[in-house]
């Protein structure tokens, strides 16, 4: 069973393609038609909702779930009927999976012990694993005596130690405070980079899929609505619903002619996707809208939200549109509810769908 | 004066939470303290009132170490019939789900059973199987067969039987809660790392459940030990085990002159079982680091 271990600074890992994928579950249909593909040592995103399939998709692909119809390919080979225990993936699920009754050497080392690796030859991998993590000086703890954040690190640890095909996430920092958070999943990118393991990361947080995936793949009722690199999602979104997850919450009255908007007065380029002529809704980035006291403001303030350097501003414009307003803390001082202010937005171009 | 106030008050509030241990102290020591201090104080007793280590002595006596001998099997085999067998059907049960009507079903038969078991099947036992029970008179007048051969049912092998019935559904009971702690994310780890369910089971569930399977079988044996309404309904002849040997000497004229003999035989099971307490306690030791 012992395979030769792969180098993996030559290795950089292998291709994942899930096809057609369909999962229901009952009368849910959990995953319905997903397509998705992932290069050699690419880490993809999948953001999407609460109970969209994120993790349903990610257990097919593990194995520990079974599709009801469609197709797993790793590295080339069909695994769609390959148990999980033979599928040779590493995975880091949301919390609390580490062995309690094992140190967190063991814990790292569980893997090659059951690939019969030798005592000393394990021990080592394990150190070295957590050294990568970390966490060398803890080899020897219990998980009850490690922080949460230390656990996950742990977790990665043990997944990446038999050198998996395919590093498999599943919201691994959601149980995380906030700073912890961001920390370890910044970590969690740089040792993917120096690992170069093909990655699939689970989340439901746009700042983190935007922050650490080469590309993010937005889901949507148990299918990809768009799949793109970051930037790309973020000023390209393809769909409302991606427009509204990656951030545009507000929905602008606009006209659109000649691959040019009127939008709150202004004429902003349109991205692709959008309606090409007539009246529609465009979905703008609160940060792209600015507001500022003006006695003839066609617009009022509704509230006023202080989150520290950046303030919030709710607007009701005479044209009746609800806005929302992000901009520097220092240029929202003074407004008040009822103000009168004038409202413009950036020239970037927008997303105008049909109304 | 306001500062005297001022620390009263501190002093009260910092004595507020030991209040509320008073009356768990007061149970402790009316239900615990106070009949322990009585067995043993009342164990060196003569009948005079005098001390005296002959009832310590009569420990040693042949009848009461037989008797000794087979409280502890009894409680020892029905431990372990019951830990095996209880374990096995607490998996099968949290198998059938956390929703199942199997699930559901059996817990609630196992709490009335590991309460009342005993005696209401006790008394089955002789209306069925004793000297004149309907199936022993059945079988004697044909085919002629005497099942009831010499009551054997009705020492200590029948007490063993007896006893499973108590045994089995408190370990379902106790060790349920035990297997309801394996968590979902431990299997699917172990499963992606390479293991096979056997390989999961011997290098996860066991050791993970050995502290709670060995703690619920050393308490299964404090309860076999200390059982005594089964036993006292089922055996009409003798004094089998330790507990009806202290009811004979309570109650027993015969045993005049050792009139705390019984209290010796009750310091007897408190040590027993403090033995398997200090047991459970250096196994516990050898695991707490991981089960905080
Ligand atoms: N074992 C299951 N039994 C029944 N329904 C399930 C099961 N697992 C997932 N589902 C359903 O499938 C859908 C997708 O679930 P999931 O993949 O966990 O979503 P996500 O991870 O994106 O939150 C949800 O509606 C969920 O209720
Ligand atoms: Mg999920």
């Amino acid at each position: 069973m012992t395979t030769a271990a792969p180098d993996t600074s030559t290795e950089r890992g292998v291709a994942v393609h899930l096809q057609d994928l369909t999962r229901t579950y009952g009368a849910t249909r959990a995953l319905d038609g997903l397509d998705l593909s992932i290069e050699p040592g690419e880490l993809v995103a999948l953001l999407g909702p609460s109970g969209c399939g994120k993790t349903t998709a990610l257990r097919i692909l593990a194995g520990l779930d079974v599709a009801t119809s469609g197709q797993v390919l790793v590295g080339g080979r069909d695994l769609t009927r390959v148990p999980a225990n033979k599928r040779d993936m590493g995975m880091v699920f949301q919390a609390y999976s580490l062995f309690p009754h094992l140190t967190v050497a063991d814990n790292v080392a569980f893997g090659l012990r059951l690939r019969r690796t030798s005592t000393s030859a394990r021990r080592a991998r394990a150190l070295e694993m957590l050294e990568l993590v970390g966490l060398g000086q803890h080899a020897s703890r219990y998980a009850a005596e490690l922080s949460g954040g230390q656990q996950q690190r742990v977790a990665l640890a043990r997944a990446l130690a038999i050198e998996p095909s395919v590093l498999l996430l599943d919201e691994p920092l959601s149980a995380l405070d906030a700073k912890v958070r961001v920390q370890l999943r910044d970590e969690i990118r740089r040792i993917q980079l120096e690992v170069g393991t093909t990655t699939l990361f689970v989340t439901h947080d746009q700042e983190e899929a935007l922050a650490v995936a080469d590309r993010v793949g937005v889901m949507n009722a148990g299918r990809l609505e768009q799949i793109a690199p970051p930037v790309d999602l973020y000023e390209r979104p393809a769909t409302p619903f991606v427009a509204e997850f990656v951030g545009l919450h507000n929905k602008v009255a606009a006209t659109v002619s000649g691959g040019t908007a009127t939008v709150l007065g202004a004429s902003v380029p349109v991205i692709d996707g959008s309606i090409t002529s007539g009246a529609g809704v465009a979905m703008v980035r609160p940060e792209s809208v600015s507001v500022s006291a003006s006695p003839t403001g066609t617009a009022s303030v509704v509230s006023v939200g202080f989150l520290g350097p950046i303030s919030r501003v709710h607007v009701q414009t005479e044209a009746g549109d609800a806005l929302m307003a992000q901009l520097p803390s220092a240029l929202a001082v003074g407004l008040a509810p009822q103000d009168r202010v004038d409202v413009s937005i950036a020239g970037t171009p927008v997303l105008v769908v049909a109304g | 004066m306001s500062s005297t106030h001022a620390s009263g008050g501190r002093r009260l509030a910092a004595a507020a939470p030991a209040l509320g241990l008073v009356p768990f102290l007061l149970f402790i020591g009316i239900f615990l303290v106070v009949p322990t201090v009585t067995v043993v104080a009342t164990s060196f007793q003569g009948a005079d009132g005098g001390l005296t280590l002959d009832n310590i002595r009569a420990l040693g006596s042949e009848a009461a170490l037989t008797t000794l001998w087979h409280s502890i099997i009894l409680a020892g085999s029905t431990a372990i019939i019951g830990g095996a067998l209880g374990a096995l059907l607490a998996w099968l049960v949290v198998s059938a789900g956390p929703t199942s009507r199997l699930r559901r079903v059996t817990l609630a038969v196992s709490g009335v059973l590991a309460q009342f078991g005993g005696v209401p099947l006790a008394f089955a036992f002789i209306a069925t199987l004793g000297f004149s029970g309907v199936l022993t008179e059945a079988l004697r007048s044909w085919p002629g067969v005497d099942i009831w051969g010499g009551g054997w049912l009705f020492g200590l092998k029948g007490l063993i039987v007896v006893y499973c019935y108590f045994q089995i559904p408190l370990m379902v009971l106790v060790f349920v809660p035990a297997l309801d702690g394996l968590r979902v994310q431990w299997r699917e780890a172990a499963v992606n790392l390479g293991a096979s369910r056997w390989q999961y089971w011997r290098h996860v569930a066991v050791p993970l459940l050995t502290p709670a399977f060995l703690g619920s079988v050393l308490l299964l044996f404090a309860n076999a030990f200390a059982a005594y309404a089964t036993a006292a309904v089922l055996v009409s002849q003798g004094n089998p085990i330790t507990p009806l040997l202290i009811r004979s000497a309570l109650t027993s004229e015969v045993l005049l002159g050792q009139a705390n003999l019984g209290f010796a035989l009750a310091l007897e099971m408190i040590v027993v079982v403090a033995v398997v307490m200090t047991l459970y306690a250096l196994l516990l030791r050898r695991t707490s680091r991981w089960m905080r």
